[in-house]
């Protein structure tokens, strides 16, 4: 009598990652816990000067310490220009530009004697004026940052559809803000590291922390003037990445040419004090914002004037404007819509990508501005943003099509699970009562790129997945694991489609030797992109396979299942054969055959045109997120209560993989509303260490409730959507409106610092006691 | 080269003498010396607790604590809490909420959240949220946000206390 094997799904499953038990007991070794042998250490000289002429270098009392194998300076090597303008270069020759510049660097056989060579070396400056923001970069005769660039204009981004005049004209109500979205930085636990060595032919391999290893091969290769085909990145354990390590930033081809010219192995590591100061942020900016509504609360038009302060260099920060004209444009039906967007050269810190790119910007300003509409013309905020909302089949004046448009409903659930209305009028009316604790509640939504975004020429995956003698799999994928659990998903998506555990498959995803192609872990993209690729790949196994059984077994293929290593009758469950010894009889057969297959997904999205119009991803996202806070009117602190969040996921896969994501992106969010910020003064850091730089811990964290929509996306893989970045967008303004339902005072520059609300409720009441 | 001390003292159970410069620190030792990497530098300035072990009877930021000063003491690493062949407790605890994300933080987290049950033994029931809460307040994670960790150590204090 045959085994019954009854049909099981894991899609949905709370799936613990695979590589966690090694990460519980302290086993799994990170890039920051590598030694090879014969390996040096690499240590900068970073200027401590905004902007400054080099004079000289003399690193000959460096060079003579026992234990120093390299010092390089700009003067060393060739000008090896790189980044995303190529306006940056790995060791700066001739002039300084902002506090992260890279003067010299060493490799050393001890990091201490790294640490003494560099501070031997002996650097002269000549100070320049120097310029912090774009508005005194702009001025006629300011001090020239990048001298190709005299204006100091780097990226200029215009969008226009529609007549901004006449709407206005036709505008009951117009309004007009501005907000100065500040300086955050990533702060990874795995400070920044890398470890580069060549081979005698020339060839480097670069242990990298980075989460796009294929382009990264690119965009490495012209920093160290060698072919992107000679360059090898293998991607160990990395302790966080959240979009700081989407670019090459100059330590990495530091360290490959401390190599080089060492030929042997070095590594270099931030301190958490470079970490803080030398690594990307995310981009500062300054908007100025119009928008229009009629007395019946439907919207006419927003007009938006970003200022981006671009930094020294060109990194991914002044490209996010590409992202946040996106939700400027098309978060609710706005009939015309103008946006327009500057970075300038200054000599600040430059911004890289961080979780959220852009829209956290634009997010936090659309959010805040439709609460204050919603007040304007006299509509509770839930009705107003219903009103505005898009239904399914909708377009944008961009081209996001929004095919299955989920935002009216998760406002809705919103309002209804967390009791918002009734709470909202009830906080109203108690601001003006006594009591020293004020209570509000407060709601924002968004909308994001959830199938990728083409922003390159491809935005594919490839996958490569073979099944051995003993049914066990191997997926080799593109997609990098930076702690965000695609290893999981993965996994449970080859089970599913296989039926076989978890435990029997394995992910490889740190070679680019052996991985195919895949653009990296951004935008959303990773479980729909590189799920999709695996989802094909793992079908195409299973058709090989089940036509191999039907053969056999004198049935065709759809009369049959896989399930629990077993081939079955799809229709009773009844096991025909185990599933190794098929793969067994495949392989050793007359014909003999293996089951290796491979697949390259790429999503049917569009690429801009010149206009910024096209449909960048091939899914959209809504979420709708309520805070509930408490402020203390006496020392201007905000408690967040609660966060509900509501949001269209396509699918849950791994449900466990998926509230660490939301919860993990929720936590980022809290720390842009509340407490985190770099603090500049004149182009210097003043907050470099944790101590000063606030990012949330276990007890500020508050109750979390996740509500997911599974809208079945048609394109997504098995239905889902890409997730993990709006959490990290929206809850920051739900905080915000909150914060005013709570004490009746808008804030348009986060964070929501004690010292900046108490602030702003004295303030509050020496106006209200004059006008007495 | 500079001068080395000779100390001996306890390691995950096993008496263990190691020379060191004056200036190394605990974690530098563990992570140098005796080739135990779970511990991890990510500030160097005790506000991280990534690097938390446990001396005698208390959680120490080991980046903090001077390697000599470990000379006749007791150390329990994260390598060390587990004794028989699988994980600890709290460590499957941890595997199972979906706790672990990076998890470059979490030998130091696991650390502190075991010392944390074991100072209230068979308190489970009087433990809330906000204690276990406060208890990794010394503990930074970037990717977690924390819900899933203190999920995990609830579980363990009531799992404890049930026994």
């Amino acid at each position: 009598m045959s085994a019954v094997i009854a049909k099981k799904t894991i899609i949905g499953a709370r799936v613990p990652k695979p590589d966690a038990p090694d990460k519980a007991i302290g086993r799994t070794r990170y890039i920051n816990d590598m030694v090879l042998p014969r390996m040096l250490f690499g240590k900068i000289l970073h200027t401590d000067r905004v902007h400054a002429k080099i004079i000289s270098i003399d690193t000959s009392a460096a060079r003579a310490l026992a234990g120093v194998h390299v010092v390089l300076t700009g003067d060393d090597i060739p000008e090896l220009r790189f980044g995303t303008t190529r306006d940056n270069v790995p060791l700066k020759a001739g002039k300084v530009r902002c506090i992260r510049d890279e003067v010299a660097a060493v490799a050393a056989e001890s990091e201490e004697i790294a640490a003494q060579a560099i501070a031997l070396i002996k650097v002269e400056y000549e100070d320049l004026p120097a310029v912090f923001s774009p508005a005194e970069a702009m001025r006629e005769g300011a001090p020239v940052v990048q001298e190709e660039h005299p204006d100091n204009r780097s990226l200029y981004y215009e969008f226009s559809h529609g007549d901004i005049a006449a709407a206005e004209a036709a505008s009951d109500i117009v309004v007009e803000h501005e907000f100065e979205l500040p300086f955050v930085t990533h702060c990874c636990m795995g400070t920044s590291c890398a470890i580069a060595d060549f081979d005698p032919a020339g060839k480097l391999t670069i242990y990298s922390q980075t989460q796009y290893p294929y382009n990264y091969k690119m965009d490495l290769a012209p920093a160290l003037g060698i072919h992107p085909g000679d360059i090898r990145v293998i991607q160990p354990p990395v302790g966080g990445a959240f979009g700081s390590k989407l670019d090459v930033y100059p330590f990495e081809p530091i360290c490959a040419l401390l190599a080089q010219a060492a030929r042997r192995p070095v590594k270099l590591t931030f301190s958490r004090e470079e970490e803080f100061i030398n690594s990307p942020t995310r981009q500062p900016v300054e908007f100025k914002i119009r928008s229009g509504v009629k007395r019946d609360g439907t919207l006419t038009f927003r007009s938006v004037d970003a200022l981006l302060n671009n930094g020294a260099y060109t990194s991914w920060g002044p490209t996010t404007p590409v992202i946040q004209m996106r939700t400027f444009t098309g978060h609710f039906r706005v009939p015309v819509v103008e946006y327009k967007a500057q970075a300038i050269y200054t000599n600040s810190v430059y911004s890289g990508s961080f979780r959220g790119y852009g829209n956290v910007q634009a997010t936090f300003c659309t959010a805040t501005i439709m609460d204050i509409l919603a007040e304007e013309v006299g509509m509770d905020p839930i009705a107003f943003r219903l009103k505005n909302a898009q239904k399914s089949g909708e377009v944008t004046p961009q081209g996001s099509i929004l095919e299955d448009c989920r935002l009216g409903e998760c406002i809705e659930i919103a309002a209804q699970k967390t009791d918002f209305l009734r709470k909202h009028e009830a906080n109203t009316g108690n601001r003006d009562k006594p009591g020293r604790i004020k209570r509000g509640i407060g709601i924002a939504t968004s909308i994001h790129n959830a199938g990728g975004a083409k922003i390159h020429k491809s935005d594919g995956c490839g996958t490569i997945l073979k099944l051995d003698d003993f049914a066990r799999a191997t997926l080799i994928t593109g997609a990098s694991e930076i702690g965000q659990g695609i290893d999981a998903v993965l996994c449970q998506i080859v089970s599913e489609e296989l039926g076989i555990p978890i435990a029997d498959i394995t992910i490889v995803n740190d070679d680019s030797a052996l991985g195919p192609w895949d653009v990296g872990v951004h935008a959303s993209r990773t479980t729909f992109i590189a799920g999709n690729s695996a989802l094909r790949a793992a079908r195409a196994a299973r058709k090989q396979v089940l036509d191999a059984a039907a053969k056999q077994s004198n049935v065709t293929a759809e009369e049959l299942d896989l399930r629990q290593g077993h081939v079955v009758q799809a229709d009773n469950g009844v096991a025909v054969i185990k599933l190794d010894k098929l793969l067994r009889r495949m392989h050793f057969s007359e014909e003999p055959e293996l089951v290796m297959v491979t697949d390259y997904y790429e999503p049917n999205s569009e690429a801009e045109d010149k206009n910024h119009v096209g449909n960048l991803s091939a899914t959209w996202a809504h979420g709708a997120y309520v805070a509930e806070v408490e402020v203390d009117t006496e020392t201007g602190e905000v408690k967040v209560l609660k966060l509900t969040a509501v949001q269209d996921v396509g699918r849950v896969i791994n449900r466990l993989g998926i509230e660490g994501q939301m919860e993990g992106g929720i936590s980022v969010s809290l720390g842009y509303a509340l407490s985190e910020q770099l603090q500049m003064k004149e182009g210097k850091v003043l907050n470099p260490s944790f101590r000063d730089y606030k990012v949330l811990t276990a007890p500020e964290t508050p109750e979390i409730e996740l509500h997911f929509i599974e809208s079945d996306c048609k394109e997504g893989p098995l239905g889902a959507k890409g997730i993990a970045e709006l959490p990290a967008i929206i809850p920051a303004p739900a905080i915000a409106n909150a914060v005013y339902n709570a004490i009746g005072i808008r804030f348009f520059a986060p964070p929501l610092t004690p010292e900046k609300v108490a602030r702003a409720l004295h303030e509050a009441a020496h106006q209200r006691s004059s006008k007495r | 080269m500079s001068l080395e001390i000779e100390i001996e003292f306890t390691l995950n159970g096993r008496r263990t003498r190691v020379k060191v410069p004056p200036a190394m620190t605990t974690l530098s030792m563990l992570r140098e010396k005796l080739d135990l990497t779970g511990a991890k530098l990510a500030c160097g300035e005790g506000e991280c607790g990534a690097c938390t072990v446990k001396v005698d009877d208390r959680t120490i930021n080991s980046c903090l604590m001077f390697a000599v000063d470990c000379d006749g003491r007791e150390l329990q690493t994260i390598e060390g809490l587990a004794t028989g062949s699988g994980l600890e407790i709290v460590q499957q605890a941890f595997v199972d909420h979906g706790a672990i994300q990076c998890g470059y933080c979490m030998p130091g987290m696991i650390m502190q959240a075991r010392y944390l049950i074991d100072q209230n033994p068979g308190q489970g029931h009087h433990m809330t949220r906000d204690d276990i809460a406060r208890g990794l307040e010394g503990n930074v994670c970037r990717c977690t946000g924390y819900t899933k960790v203190v999920d995990a150590v609830a579980a363990v204090v009531l799992e404890e206390a049930s026994l």
